[in-house]
């Protein structure tokens, strides 16, 4: 093939994913003058992130003036199990409120306090109410924000355009290969920086509250290309996901419901979040319905209740109550609002909730409870990046967002998602514009490994007879669900991984049937590479990891051992397969440990 | 498990007028929704079936799609609403050009929106904050849990039968232009081009996008009616008729 042929565009820098942090980074890119292709592979607006439904972390202390950058990065550290890297876990709680308040003068409409400000909730392992949000469906807010200011700051949108793979110029990045979904061309996008922002890899589970799009891209992409992965052995279970009917299976329920009030139960209707509480939560967890009660009542010095602990702990506390036979009757359990707020409330507070549930599952909310499971929900691992630039190991490649590693360290508490994506995305494009700012000379990209790229894809269509791809994704998920779960073991996941070169061998013999215009099939079968890859990085860091500690569960290694509060586990491509290895975390600065580790009521002074 | 009958519009992207409905047999589960069914047909009848589909929860506005001739959500629509025995026939939005099979091209939206003059604050009170009440925000609120699911567009008559995309921008880009309107921070003036180049006197309030949209936003009285209100205040009452002519103009603030 003549790669003369295919159509070629320059740009700056490239960005790649269209949620909130790829939006974030284009805005601040094309702000500066850079010129920056985003690249989506759906229409605008409809990524991940307009699925969120909590809200926004930030501390502005709104809600409660006692709040701090310091508390909350005390809490994102605690919720973290101290490994998160300390410098992301400063800029991130730093930087938040103004990436909010930043929002807002870009005309976003958060619900509001008495005062007029904005408002913030409840949520786990958060001190204070600090989750700016808008009803349920705060993501949908904060990507139409993004996306209608976006569209005037100058970036050129490319959309429904799956990013194939990387290119480079010897050590350095030097663009990207991509596929037009609707007509089945090829794109070469030539770029001195490229930054990934393409989410997570939840798709390789059959219980996901992720949508197809998220099959790993940008990690396994910067696999490929030289960078490394890190913490991916910490993958996030949601606690509550619906659970019936089974074709809704996966679909979230915002911890919003507990935020708000909403409590867990068992089938023998026991309350029996107050029989896990960690020793580290104990000293500000409720432990009294009675207490917990008074919580909700806004009593200034009641604890919070044990619901709102951080999603690692409660989504392995409904799974125990399912093991010890007092589950609900489809394995999970309830979770009831109705008993505890008004109709009006409810439906004012959780609107989607409330419709997802009355339209899929033919349950009143404000009557009954939901009846909810685990569900993969997130990330916290990713591509291993430089904490102020966002940079990886290949010059002139960033990440941020779900797809980078380091900000959420064991666990992710829920609303910092929405906020790192603002905080990293607005830096990663920064670092990307220094950097092109410094680039003497333009990279220069190799036609022979952009056919290889090409023939890879068209092979697919080409072959005779093959593999149906949906089968073999479906596989895939089959194999991550059963052996990489939320409590895993050593056999398990050596079988997972022994599994995985038989799902290569049927990956690499995938058959996509029809014509290469808008063929999901085609689509389907050149996201599985990537799926793969992402889920076998999960499977061989979650057998390294020989200890319990925030998602990461293991059967035959229980609970936290210290010396490995002392390492990340690093992923990379070796010349004869994966190779993953333990590295040992530089000590923290003085200063945020000396935060990390006080005291609530040190910091409530000093703040 | 039973059996149910689908039609499902399959065309050729080469070939974007030619096309037709393919009939398809396969078991369902009990709380399938449509675009359930359309993935089962996808995975294990014809792989290259187009649908595009995001979140499965309705809150992407993805998978709008004429079902047994209404635009719906596929994902939010469960085939318990349909009788066992009907074939459930599905295709692609009426209003806008076919891609291939159930995908249509939908950018003249995106072209809308761009014509759309951003939101332009005030500036903050001393303290740097902004303060708003929940009662005034409320009503803007209605209107930005807009999902862009293009089903009001897909029915106006307007855009449908008329084919008036030229001068009519449609019931959501209405709305959005009504959430930065009524918006309490915003000081732009978007009245004249409401009046002029979006049409508003095109609506003839026949509510059709009211009634398909998933999120329940009342798009013709909440949003569409305060802004012809606005546009007959501007150059229709005599009043400010006369003083536009003194004062040489329609522009304002």
């Amino acid at each position: 093939m003549d790669v003369s042929e295919l159509q070629t565009v320059e740009h700056d820098i490239l960005v790649i994913g269209a949620g909130g942090a790829g939006l974030r980074a284009a805005i601040a890119t094309a702000q500066q003058g850079k010129s920056t292709a985003l690249v989506s592979k759906s229409l605008l607006g409809k990524a991940h992130t307009v699925m969120a439904e909590g809200g926004c972390a930030a501390a502005l202390g709104n809600v409660d003036s006692r709040d701090s950058w310091e508390i909350h990065f005390r809490d994102t550290m605690r919720g973290g199990k101290f490994l998160n890297q300390w410098r992301m876990a400063e800029l991130h709680a730093q930087q938040a409120p103004e990436r909010v308040r930043e929002l807002e003068e870009w005309g976003a409409v958060f619900d509001r306090t008495k005062d007029g400000l904005i408002s913030q909730r409840n949520f786990g392992g958060h001190r204070y109410p600090r989750l700016a949000h808008v009803g349920d469906r705060t993501g949908l807010e904060m990507i139409r924000t993004l996306q209608d200011h976006g569209i005037h700051q100058g970036f050129d949108a490319y959309m429904e355009c799956k990013i194939l793979a990387l290119l480079k110029d010897g050590d350095r990045i030097a663009g990207a290969v991509g596929l037009w979904r609707e007509t089945g061309r090829f794109i070469v996008f030539k770029a001195a920086a490229v930054i990934l922002a393409t989410g997570g890899g939840g798709r390789a589970w059959r219980v996901t509250s992720n949508s197809w799009e998220y099959s790993g891209d940008g990690a396994a992409m910067a696999y490929q290309a030289g960078a490394e992965l890190m913490d991916m052995e910490f993958t996030q279970f949601h606690p509550t996901g619906m659970i019936w009917p089974p074709s809704v299976r996966g679909i979230l329920v915002t911890e919003g419901v507990r935020g708000d009030g909403g409590i867990l139960l068992n089938n023998k209707n026991e309350r029996f979040m107050f029989n896990y509480i960690p020793d580290r939560f104990a000293s500000e967890t409720a432990d009294s319905e009675e207490e917990a009660n008074r919580w909700l009542e806004g009593e200034e010095g009641a604890r919070r209740p044990p619901e709102l602990l951080t999603r690692d702990v409660v989504a392995r506390s409904i799974r125990a109550e399912v093991e010890a036979g007092r589950g609900s009757p489809h394995g999970g359990a309830f979770l009831n609002i109705a008993s505890r707020r008004e109709p009006d409330f409810i439906r004012r507070k959780l609107p989607s909730m409330y419709h997802q549930f009355k339209e899929l599952a033919e349950v009143d909310i404000t009557k009954d409870p939901m009846e909810v499971g685990p569900t993969l929900h997130y990330f916290m691992g990713g591509i291993r990046v430089d904490s102020d630039s966002q940079q990886t190991l290949v010059p002139g490649l960033f990440a941020c967002g779900e797809c980078a590693a380091g900000m959420h360290g064991a666990n992710r508490l829920g609303g910092n998602s929405l906020s790192d994506l603002l905080v990293f995305g607005k830096l990663a494009g920064d670092a990307a514009v220094e950097h092109v700012d410094k680039s003497s000379s333009k990279p220069a990209t190799a036609d022979a490994e952009i056919a290889a790229v090409v023939r890879n894809a068209t092979d697919i269509l080409n072959r005779e007879d093959g593999k149906n791809p949906f089968l073999v994704h479906e596989d895939i998920q089959e194999s991550m669900q059963q052996y990489v779960g939320i409590v895993r073991s050593k056999e398990d996941l050596e079988t997972a991984i022994a599994r995985m070169q038989e799902l290569w061998d049927e990956v690499s013999r995938v058959k996509a049937h029809g014509s290469s215009q808008f063929n999901a099939g085609w689509h389907e079968a050149l996201d599985l590479p990537c799926l793969l890859i992402t889920a076998e990085a999960v499977a061989r860091a979650g057998l390294l990891r020989e200890e319990s500690r925030g998602a990461h569960t293991r059967l035959d290694f229980e609970g936290e051992r210290e010396e490995w509060g002392n390492y990340n586990i690093v992923v990379r491509k070796g010349a004869d397969g994966m190779k993953v290895e333990k590295i040992e975390r530089p000590p923290p600065p003085q200063k945020l440990a000396a935060i990390a580790q006080a005291s609530l009521e040190e910091l409530e002074k000093n703040g | 498990m039973a059996e149910r009958k689908f039609r499902v519009w399959r065309s050729d992207a080469e070939n974007k007028d030619a096309g037709s409905f393919v009939d398809y047999t396969i078991d369902v589960d009990s709380g399938m929704v449509v675009l359930d069914a359309i993935h089962r047909i996808q995975a294990h009848q014809a792989n290259d079936l187009a649908v595009r589909w995001n979140c499965k929860a309705g809150k992407c506005g993805s998978c709008s799609m004429e079902i047994n001739g209404r635009p719906k959500l596929a994902c939010m629509n469960r085939l318990n609403e349909y009788d066992p025995a009907e074939t459930i026939t599905v295709q692609p939005l009426k209003s806008f050009p076919i891609i291939k099979d159930l995908v249509t091209d939908v950018s003249w939206n995106f072209e809308q929106n761009q014509k759309i003059a951003p939101f332009k604050p005030k500036l903050p009170e001393a303290d740097g904050q902004y303060r708003m009440k929940q009662a005034d925000t409320d009503r803007v609120q209605e209107f930005r849990k807009c999902i862009e699911c293009y089903l009001c567009q897909n029915v106006c008559h307007v855009l449908r039968d008329h084919q008036q995309k030229d001068n009519f921008v449609g019931p959501r880009f209405m709305i959005r232009l009504a959430s930065l309107e009524m918006h309490p921070l915003d000081r732009a003036d978007r009245i004249p081009q409401i009046r002029k180049e979006f049409g508003s006197g095109m609506c003839n309030i026949t509510k059709c996008c009211t009634e398909v949209c998933p999120e329940h936003i009342n798009i013709t009285d909440n949003g569409i009616i305060p802004l012809k209100e606005r546009v007959v205040d501007r150059y229709y009452d005599p009043v400010m008729w006369m003083w536009n002519k003194i004062t040489g103009g329609d522009k304002q603030g």
